[in-house]
């Protein structure tokens, strides 16, 4: 069983997170990133361009996806590696399980992967008495505190620096405990000695792909902090997780999603480390693992192929959408109750768990459409999301309130001369009532609203009818 | 039916073709066989000493350090430099690349020690396949003359480069490397770096260091 979501009580998830002092003290980090992305974009001319490459790149490769899995699969095993397919959230646990087993596995090294958040890895590896250990420094961070990332590129982004020094102290017993850590030096100095060890010791190393190349059989990292490259490079096996929409046709390929991918992330040019792994330790080689597995997982990917839902197999998980969400920056990454938080959240965790658990996420859009305009990949995040709400309309899961008013809205809408009648009448009556104060702190039907802002007294005509009016004099 | 063949068929039946299709076989074989360079920006292009430059600049933009040496001959006496400036142990790991192991050590007082690093190290220096303008990108490839390891546990990474591997942008490194091993061959590793090693989890500020070097010195030898 893949990670309990906490997705249907979205609304609790919200309340809590609004009035969480703590977290709404850390959410402002976030908007950090508008700015940094905003530059990287301008300093390259090309960046436009490049997201149309970006896209074509995606869709060619899902519509003949069938034949790169083949040939990827071919070409990881003539480099002596090993490809495992997965149906499911229970199927990719099976294999990796029995490769840590069958080798006595006392402990894994893992490089930041959102698809073993996706199937549960951690818990399900504690389970069979094996230390899962993330390497990450945030994924870490949130390993102690027991939580889930908050955000696909920065799990602990819901943390301040006094709780990672607070949870440090709390586990890290072994060093003196009137050590100083008021700098945020001393915390990454700790956590980096602290994971070398890790490093060193760690049976299997297992991490993500953000591509594999079907041309090489390669898989693809990309990190800051050589976490998951050490991953892959100090234990003896090296296991892959990736899904099937990690697909790319060659390495000139992924050269154009590189130059999209860490500008929209972090606004760098490119991440630190990108590295490339093709199969095992070669003879000669005094370094790198000495078996190579990748454990290919569907979860409902091919499903989601050539439907309503297929642009968003383009995704490359950069995390701009939920880093421009003014619903993100107002309730963290928590409040969506599963793996996948902000726009790409929405849409995609309705796709992977079912509407009927996270069909909520979908409403938790403003549709500004900031999403969209910063997606590298182009997809019309906004219009996924409405494809969503009107599934759930027509499934019966929206609240009966918001059926029975969009219900009363449609029989004016479909209704023009009684529309128009209706809204003049009532913009006549609102502005005469509110005329003294300019604004209304109470009014019936209007509550959701009005509890927590006022609303501004109409000027007295309908925007139709000063269109009209606008019209005919310009005529 | 096995989890390999079910998903097959379910990409297949979701995309509606057989994966017999002529048409969609030969757009993949032609695209694997070509593979087409897309977008490539104009930031990395230019004349030889342009290149240069301007990966000199984008590496310096990422908070390495850059130093020119007019023959490799030079590099230990500038690494020895390096390491005395920044009040850092004489001592330096590297692998078995001929490039490396012909150069002057003896002349300067550091202390050599070779082969892969087991996470003591403090300094290593390796040599690089290539170098990227674009971005100021170093690419380093694994084999026994330049262990991976050197590249990430060491707190201090120095990297030869020969300017005339520096070239102007990732595709071009592509291409050597289906020179060097093979059209649809790989080293086991390819590693691009792009400065030194960084996290920013703690509150969104920039630390170096997180897992990887702290400081990376690139020395580019000879004159363009």
């Amino acid at each position: 069983m893949s990670l309990a979501a906490t997705t249907p009580h979205f609304k609790d998830n919200v309340h809590e997170a609004l009035t969480d002092a703590r977290l709404q003290r850390a959410l402002p980090h976030a908007r950090n990133f508008i700015a940094t992305r905003a530059a990287a974009a301008a300093r390259l001319p090309e960046f436009e361009a490049l997201r149309d490459s970006a896209r074509a790149i995606k869709d060619h490769t899902l519509a003949h996806l069938d034949l790169y899995l083949e040939t990827y699969e071919r070409k990881v095993t003539q480099s002596g590696g090993h490809v495992h397919w997965a149906r499911d959230t229970g199927e990719a646990l099976a294999v990796i399980l029995d490769l840590c087993k069958a080798r006595g596995a006392k402990s894994v090294a893992k490089g930041k992967s959102m698809v073993s958040e996706e199937i549960g890895l951690n818990a399900a590896l504690e389970g069979a008495g094996i230390a899962a250990v993330e390497t990450d420094l945030g994924e870490y961070i949130i390993q102690l505190r027991g939580e889930a990332p908050s955000h696909i590129i920065a799990p602990a982004i819901h943390v301040t620096r006094d709780d990672v020094e607070a949870d440090f102290r709390r586990f890290h017993r072994e060093l003196p405990a009137d050590r100083d850590l008021t700098q945020p030096e001393q915390l990454l100095a700790e956590a980096r000695a602290i994971l070398r060890d890790k490093f060193l010791s760690a049976d299997i190393g297992l991490t993500g792909a953000n591509f594999l190349i079907a041309e090489t059989g390669t898989s693809i990292i990309v990190t800051n902090e050589g976490n998951g490259d050490l991953a892959q490079t100090l234990p003896k096996v090296h296991v892959v997780l990736a899904s099937l929409d990690k697909l790319v046709p060659t390495l000139n390929d992924a050269a154009q999603l590189l130059r999209v991918l860490a500008r929209s992330a972090t606004g760098q040019d490119l991440s630190v480390y990108t590295t490339l792994s093709t199969g095992p330790r070669r003879p000669g080689d005094p370094d790198g693992p000495e078996e190579y597995h990748v454990v290919l997982l569907d979860n409902g990917r091919s499903a989601m192929l050539g439907g309503q839902f297929a642009d968003m197999l383009r995704c490359i998980r950069c995390g701009a959408c939920m880093n421009h969400c003014p619903v993100y920056h107002a309730v963290g990454g928590h409040a969506y109750g599963w793996v996948y938080p902000g726009p790409m959240g929405a849409v995609l965790t309705p796709s992977l768990i079912g509407v009927e658990q996270g069909g909520q996420l979908p409403n938790a859009s403003t549709f500004c459409g900031r999403c969209e305009a910063v997606c590298p990949m182009r997809i019309p995040l906004p219009n996924l999301m409405r494809h969503w709400r009107e599934r759930e309309f027509e499934r019966h899961l929206t609240p009966a309130v918001v059926r029975g008013g969009i219900g009363f809205w449609a029989f004016f809408a479909k209704r023009p001369g009684l529309y128009r009648f209706a809204t003049d009448l009532a913009m006549r009556a609102l502005h005469l009532i509110g005329r003294s104060r300019g604004r209304f702190a109470w009014l019936p039907f209007a509550g959701g609203w009005t509890r927590y802002r006022d609303l501004a007294a109409p000027q007295g005509a309908t925007f139709q009818a000063r269109w009209r009016a606008k019209s005919g004099a310009v005529r | 039916m096995s989890a390999r063949d079910d998903i097959l068929a379910l990409v297949r039946a979701s995309l509606h073709v057989s994966g017999a299709e002529a048409p969609r076989r030969a757009a993949v074989a032609s695209r694997l066989a070509e593979a087409p360079v897309g977008v490539v920006p104009q930031r990395g292009q230019g004349t030889r000493s342009q290149i240069l430059a301007t990966f000199k600049a984008e590496a310096e933009r990422v908070r390495a350090t850059v130093a020119e040496v007019a023959s490799a001959a030079d590099a230990p006496a500038e690494i020895a430099r390096f390491l005395r400036e920044n009040n850092l142990p004489a001592t330096l790991r590297h692998g078995s690349d001929p490039r490396l192991a012909s150069l002057p050590w003896s002349a300067t007082a550091l202390e050599i020690s070779h082969g892969p690093s087991d996470g003591d190290d403090v300094n290593a220096v390796s040599a690089a396949f290539a170098a990227i303008a674009e971005t100021g990108t170093l690419a380093l490839v694994s084999g026994s003359d330049n262990p991976t390891t050197l590249n990430f546990l060491p707190e201090n990474h120095f990297v030869l480069v020969f300017a005339e591997d520096v070239v102007g942008d990732m595709e071009s490194v592509v291409a050597r490397l289906k020179a060097t091993y093979g059209q649809g061959a790989m080293p086991r590793a390819v590693n691009f770096v792009t400065g030194p090693s960084r996290s920013a989890d703690i509150e969104q500020t920039i630390l170096l260091g997180a897992h990887g070097p702290r400081r990376l010195h690139i020395v580019v030898v000879g004159q363009p």
